[in-house]
């Protein structure tokens, strides 16, 4: 559809436009090949198991499965599960913003004994796969009575060697006279960071938000560990053994849930997609 | 920068002898000490002890958990190398690296092929921008262990739309998730149709770092769009190139979330399928060798170390910084 609005355009546009219509095909076909695995699941999961499984498959339902949304909430602990999810994402995040920043604000802004060392230490650990922690970090919880539980999945991911980093160059790249001048007003570290480098650092703050909610909403490895028991899961843990029930849950009740599952990150990052692109285009050049 | 600027403002302050609120020479001597006081300590401190106690004290118990080997009941005795000699004669060890290389080989690819897209997107004038940017944006926001539910079916043998379209002509395609490297060539695709949209948003970062000039004056010495795109927005793309196939060679390493979610940790292909840190995970919480698990760590950390070190050497051969 999109070619016929070029091929208008290129009577009033001339050439330039003219020259984008090969770019539009290639952009075109690679568009739908980035959203046919999404449009696929939206039919599946209002399709019945009979539609999902005709050779060769259909394009359009023969009828629609509404029923398969509602089926979810009980063939499957969905709302603890989107609970544990949420919970998990929303701690990490704050923790995250508040640490990371006051960290990184140190290291960008003050002098202290051990800093080029804990730096270091810091740089070091950011390099670090996650795996070569994990049994560690699984006793530590484990020792503490916290398996099984959103303080257990959530505490490693409440401090991040990455998110400190980040911060700290965005604060590195602030003007120092916005600093003296609060000085010179009577501020101390405190109130300099909270009331005028906090406020300043939005931008930084966003992009951390954003790279924390993905990485916390779509976690696999560390929750599977961690939970246990349906209840306590996060989705994505919750989602992947469901895999094992194939057979006994309609496709389409599976193709429901992960649809729902993975509804909230879809909608809010691409409502906010600019924000998005900035902060991970931001965090990646840092 | 930064630095720079409060140096000046302390040499300032000493010159100025008595700085205000304080007699001169204590201050000054606490000052070379640490200038800020206590601030530091309490600015980093909730960080570090949470990083101490989640990152670094597990990094050190497990590289000396790598040289251990654990009792059914729990407890380890030093066993020396021998995890690591293990390591070296273990043929699923080969095996998990060959296909982690295979699968981030193929993950490679989608570099180019977003070099191409990112380029095409971001043509001054070009309508609709908006709307393929959230197409190829989609696949990287969503959960992988969602996601791949979907992909099993569109790999299913019999009704699975890619197999569908190869009979229509006339191919009778694999069984994709249950084949010996077929499987890992489809959590590769996968793996390649994820990826593509994070790496479209760092060059097209990149790609506005171009300067139209260039383009302006080459078009008036007569280049062609083509000619365009190889002599001036890959060259300068090299960047963001270099630290795209970092990050891929880091991502690759990892692979877990898709392998896991796509073909099922029971599957029977697994075995011949499964990499570096699938074989971590069977081996730390299925086989409760925690030890041997902490070594095959370790070689991740290693690898991924030696092959960051080999792309940086490598980059003054290829990467262009602008001055």
């Amino acid at each position: 559809m999109p070619i016929n609005n070029m091929q208008t355009r290129n009577a009033r546009g001339g050439s330039i436009a003219g020259h984008n219509r090969g770019a539009h095909v290639v952009l075109i076909i690679g568009s739908l090949l980035m959203i046919f695995p999404f449009l696929w699941q939206v039919k599946m999961s209002i399709s019945t198991e009979a539609d999902i499984m005709s050779i060769p498959p259909t394009l359009w339902p023969s009828s629609f499965e509404w029923n398969n949304f509602a089926e979810v909430f009980t063939r499957v602990p969905f709302l603890s599960q989107f609970w544990v999810s949420l919970a998990v994402t929303v701690l990490r995040t704050l923790a995250q913003l508040i640490l990371c920043s006051m960290a990184g604000y140190a290291f960008a802004r003050m002098h202290f004994r051990f800093k080029g060392i804990l730096l270091a230490v810091l740089l070091s650990i950011l390099m670090v796969p996650t795996q070569v922690y994990l049994i560690p970090q699984y006793q530590i919880v484990q020792s503490v009575g916290l398996l099984d539980t959103i303080a257990g999945i959530a505490a490693p991911g409440l401090f991040s060697a990455f998110g400190t980093f980040l911060m700290m160059q965005f604060f590195k790249a602030m003007p120092a006279e916005l600093e003296q001048a609060a000085r010179l007003d009577g501020c101390n570290s405190w109130q300099i960071f909270t009331r005028v480098m906090m406020p300043l650092a939005k931008p930084g703050l966003i992009s951390l938000a954003i790279i924390t909610v993905l990485a916390s909403w779509n976690d696999l490895l560390w929750p599977l560990v961690v939970a246990s028991s349906p209840d306590n899961m996060p989705l994505s843990v919750g989602l992947a053994t469901l895999q094992g029930y194939q057979g006994s849950v309609d496709t389409g009740v599976l193709m429901a849930a992960s649809l729902m599952a993975m509804a909230p990150i879809l909608i809010v990052f691409v409502a906010l997609q600019r924000r998005v692109v900035e902060g991970i285009a931001f965090a990646g050049l840092k | 920068m930064s630095e720079t600027i409060e140096r000046a403002g302390s040499g300032m302050q000493a010159a100025q002898a008595p700085a205000p609120g304080g007699g001169g020479a204590t201050r000054l001597a606490r000052k070379r000490h640490s200038p800020d006081g206590w601030w530091p300590a309490l600015f980093i401190l909730p960080l570090a002890a949470g990083i101490g106690l989640f990152y670094l004290w597990p990094l050190l118990q497990s590289v000396y958990y790598s040289f251990t080997e654990w009792g059914v009941f729990g407890g380890s005795t030093w066993t020396g190398v021998e995890n690591y000699v293990r390591l070296m004669q273990d043929p699923d060890v080969l095996r998990a690296i060959v296909n982690t290389l295979v699968y981030t080989g193929i993950l490679l690819v989608g570099i180019p092929i977003a070099v191409v897209f990112a380029a095409l997107l971001n043509r001054p004038g070009l309508r609709f921008a908006m709307i393929y940017r959230t197409c190829f944006f989609l696949p990287y926001i969503a959960m992988p262990t969602a996601i791949s539910m979907v992909w099993r079916i569109i790999y299913n043998n019999d009704y699975g739309v890619i197999n569908s379209t190869l009979r229509v002509v006339g191919i009778e395609g694999p069984a994709w998730i249950s084949t010996e490297w077929f499987s890992l060539v489809a959590v590769a695709i996968v793996g390649l149709w994820m990826s593509i949209g994070f790496n479209m948003i760092i060059l097209s970062a990149g790609l506005k770092g171009i300067p139209p000039e260039l383009y302006e004056a080459s078009a008036i010495d007569g280049a062609g769009k083509g000619r365009q795109f190889r002599s001036i927005t890959v060259p300068l793309l090299t960047p963001s190139i270099f630290f795209l196939s970092v990050m891929t060679f880091i991502a690759g390493f990892q692979l877990f979330d898709m392998l896991y979610a796509l073909l099922g940790p029971t599957n029977p292909v697994m075995p011949k399928t499964q990499s570096l840190v699938f074989l971590f995970y069977d081996a730390a919480f299925g086989a409760n060798e925690k030890g041997y698990a902490s070594a095959i760590g370790v070689l991740i950390l290693l690898i991924i170390g030696l092959f960051t070190l080999v792309q940086f050497r490598l980059q003054r051969r290829w990467v262009h910084y602008a001055d």
